[in-house]
């Protein structure tokens, strides 16, 4: 009986119901999205490892460090293989096709990185043309370039156009690997600089060192930052999630904003929905009066209301969750350039169920309250 | 007619709770959509003041910041000697050759650490630059280790203050004064001598060329004297285009971010304005049956509905307007993708932005009004009657 008539208050005034779903779900909708915005700018800081450090110039990531210092940090206790590589910051065609770009020291950086999958021929290729690159398989798509294909970078940091070959496509093993970047051989830039500005050759961007167990991270960095102490180029070592979240924290004000954003929409749905849920009271105020002459309880008609209420939110979240996989699949590819790893996590479901929960205990609680409290007479005697 | 508009306001009055939650929906989608341009405008005024129409910024072709850019001795003194550079009060060329780099400090609040643009400075930096003003403490000693701080860099950075000692290069540092620049992008710099912060970087090469042009339609002559120069590897901007440019990826991100976001957020305060309206309408069937008995035409009771809509959205509009202006106090600090550097702005609320608002919540009044507004003037006068 209870929940026959619960429903059937639910669609008592169907446009209504209708639009309060409608306004639920795409709140929640407007929710999930801005919630997978926040968790790709952590895509980098989940696809790190702990036992890969990050040794770079102490001054600031634009400072480069001798290539000499390899065999150096090799001789460091735990260290299992280093590689090194630079951020080239090269442009294809126009500014706006921006993707990461990095000469990178291939063999030992593929062998640190076994979560970016490539065939063994398309490695071995790579590895044998200095003039190859990899793409991720994102990328190669974004452009449409195929095996063999010729791409043109123009240096921005490194003067001049640069022509790469593609022999592969790489393929991330899980969903928050960045299938969306372009690696090529630090020789190619090396030898080059030493024909074209002899100052910068021999220097790379960063060491990326591999351990040969985690638990040894904080030692090692130590140990590696001390041998280069008083040198000319001091390093900073740390492992690779805090790196990755130094870069976060970099625009850590705009995502404070996204977040307050985020509550806002579920505050308006609140008021929308709260709104619905006053109405709809206010007019049968008269029949709950009945239902008290009739001996209900209050407790009984507060529940009546508390699951109308949620039964409306849970219609609408529903939806909107629903919704949330095509929209976020859509607004990924249309700001691939910014986020490259976009995927809805189960956190964020999670969220969305516990935000549509939330308004509707809290759109209900005003209307319980007047409902709870009428006076028999009062209730009858009032007009909706 | 005005009776009409009497008993719109009154209506509002009376259902004082559904007026109030429905003009709060659309209060918070008024201020998250003025708050997010407001937002972009603040830094675009911010990066466009920076810079000045006549002066002129010399960088390695093809780079996109002066940090990306290096410019030899030898190309920054071909440069130095173009005869379209004016002179400044002492007589000297205004024409400064700067190092730009960028280095990591600790903030003051949290632990993190951000990117800092420290600029090495020539003789002709400051007067090349009328914003800039020192407001405590002295310039650097040319060849000493001083510097000098941005105002937002004094306050947001640890052991960044009058007095302190900053470490990087190998070298301290000690902080010798403390400079504004209005809402400019140099507030959020450091400054020292160019020919102790090159050798304490180990960089033999200047970053840019910043110059004044006596004549500002000079502009073209120089850049196709630079260009055609084969000496010179290089590339002439005017300082506002420069800095135009570096606030554009950001910028339009902001944009995108603030339109889509209030485009969603619009769908659910128009439903709650709809959910009102279509109330109201349903409510007031009698009376709508006795206004249309005396004589009143459905136009009439048309607008009167769609009157009392655009009010509710008026009321949200204004309130969230209200709680937006408050954001001017605050002075957002975060990087600028473009530049890798750190940058302080302020959210900015403009003439234009108030207007924008405003008609942006009228049109959520006028949407969520118009459906259930031509339900009422549609109402058969005596079905009406008779269900009041």
């Amino acid at each position: 009986m209870f929940l026959k008539l619960l429903f059937r208050n639910v669609f008592r005034h169907k446009l209504r119901t209708l639009l309060t779903i409608l306004g639920i779900s795409v709140a929640i909708l407007a929710f999930g999205l801005l919630r997978t915005v926040i968790s790709a700018w952590y895509a980098g800081v989940e696809a790190s490892s702990s036992s890969r450090l990050i040794t770079r110039n102490a001054i600031s990531l634009i400072f480069s460090l001798p290539v000499s210092y390899k065999e150096k940090i090799r001789s460091v206790d735990g260290v299992k293989t280093v590689s090194y590589g630079n951020w080239f910051g090269g442009i294809y065609i126009e500014e706006k096709n921006f993707f990461a770009n990095f000469a990178i020291e291939p063999r030992s950086y593929f062998e640190l990185y076994p979560e970016y999958v490539l065939s063994e021929e398309e490695a071995s290729a790579f590895f044998r043309d200095r003039k190859g690159f990899v793409a991720g398989y994102k990328l190669a798509n974004r452009f449409g370039w195929k095996i063999g294909d010729t791409v043109s970078l123009r240096g921005t940091i490194f003067p001049g156009n640069w022509d790469f070959v593609l022999r592969g496509i790489y393929r991330g093993k899980d969903k928050t690997s960045d299938d969306n970047q372009f690696f090529f051989h630090w020789d190619y830039l090396n030898e080059t600089m030493k024909k074209t500005i002899p100052r910068r050759a021999d220097q790379v961007g960063f060491y990326i060192v591999g351990l040969k167990n985690q638990d040894i991270a904080a030692e090692a960095s130590v140990a590696v930052d001390k041998l280069f102490r008083n040198s000319n180029a001091e390093t900073l070592t740390e492992t690779e999630k805090s790196f990755q979240m130094s870069f976060v924290t970099m625009s850590e004000a705009l995502l404070t904003v996204i977040q307050l954003v985020s509550y806002v929409i579920i505050v308006i749905i609140m008021a929308v929905v709260a709104n619905t849920m006053a109405m709809s009271v206010r007019e049968r105020m008269g029949e709950y009066a009945v239902f008290k002459t009739l001996g209900f309880g209050g407790r009984y008609l507060a529940f009546l209301i508390l699951g109308e209420s949620l039964a409306l939110t849970a219609m609408g979240g529903l939806t909107g969750i629903l919704f949330t996989f095509p929209a976020a699949s859509a607004f990924g590819k249309a700001v691939g350039q910014f986020f490259p790893v976009f995927h809805v996590s189960v956190e964020t479901i999670l969220l969305d169920i516990s935000a549509a929960f939330l308004v509707g205990i809290v759109a209900a609680m005003i209307p319980v309250w007047r409902v709870v409290q009428v006076r028999i007479a009062d209730g009858l005697g009032r007009i909706g | 007619m005005n009776i009409l508009f009497f008993y719109s306001l009154r209506n509002l009055l009376t259902r004082r709770l559904t007026t109030a939650l429905t003009a709060l929906g659309m209060a918070l989608v008024v201020f998250v959509f003025a708050s997010i341009i407001m937002l972009a405008e603040g830094l675009q005024k911010t990066l466009v003041d920076t810079g000045r129409y006549d002066n002129v910024v010399v960088i390695r072709k093809s780079a996109v910041t002066e940090v990306q850019s290096g410019i030899d001795r030898f190309q920054a003194a071909v440069v130095e000697t173009l005869p379209e550079i004016s002179l400044g009060i002492d007589g000297k060329r205004l024409v400064a050759k700067e190092m730009v780099v960028l280095i990591t400090i600790e903030k003051k609040d949290s632990n993190s650490r951000a990117n800092v643009v420290i600029r090495g400075i020539s003789e002709a930096s400051l007067p090349l630059r009328p914003q800039v003003k020192l407001i405590a403490g002295h310039m650097p000693r040319p060849g000493s280790f001083e510097i000098i701080v941005g105002k937002n860099i004094a306050s947001g950075f640890r052991s960044a203050g009058l007095g302190e000692t900053l470490v990087f290069g190998m070298r301290s540092w000690k902080v010798t004064g403390i400079f504004e620049a209005g809402s400019t992008g140099y507030s959020s710099e450091i400054w020292g001598d160019v020919n102790q912060l090159m050798p304490a970087f180990r960089r033999p090469v200047y970053s840019s060329v910043l110059l004044n042009l006596s004549k500002s339609e000079d502009f073209e002559t120089v850049k196709s004297s630079i260009q055609n120069d084969p000496r010179l590897t290089l590339e002439a901007k005017r300082e506002t285009v420069y800095y135009r440019e570096q606030s554009e990826a950001m910028a339009t991100f902001l944009r995108i971010l603030g339109t889509s976001l209030t485009i969603i957020f619009s769908i659910g305060a128009v439903v709650g304005a709809m959910i009102t309206m279509y109330a109201a309408v349903a409510s007031r069937t009698g009376e709508i049956g006795t206004l249309r008995a005396l004589g009143f035409r459905r136009t009439t009771i048309l607008f009167a509905f769609l009157f009392e809509s655009l009010l509710l959205g008026l009321l949200g509009g204004l309130t969230g307007l209200f709680l937006a202006s408050f954001l001017q106090f605050l002075t957002v600090s975060t990087t600028n993708f473009q530049t890798f550097s750190e940058l302080a702005f302020s959210f900015m609320l403009t003439p234009g932005i108030v207007v924008k608002s405003l008609i942006f919540s009228l049109m959520m009044g006028f949407a969520g009004g118009v459906l259930p507004a031509f339900r009422a003037s549609r109402l058969n006068i005596i079905a009406a009657l008779r269900e009041g």
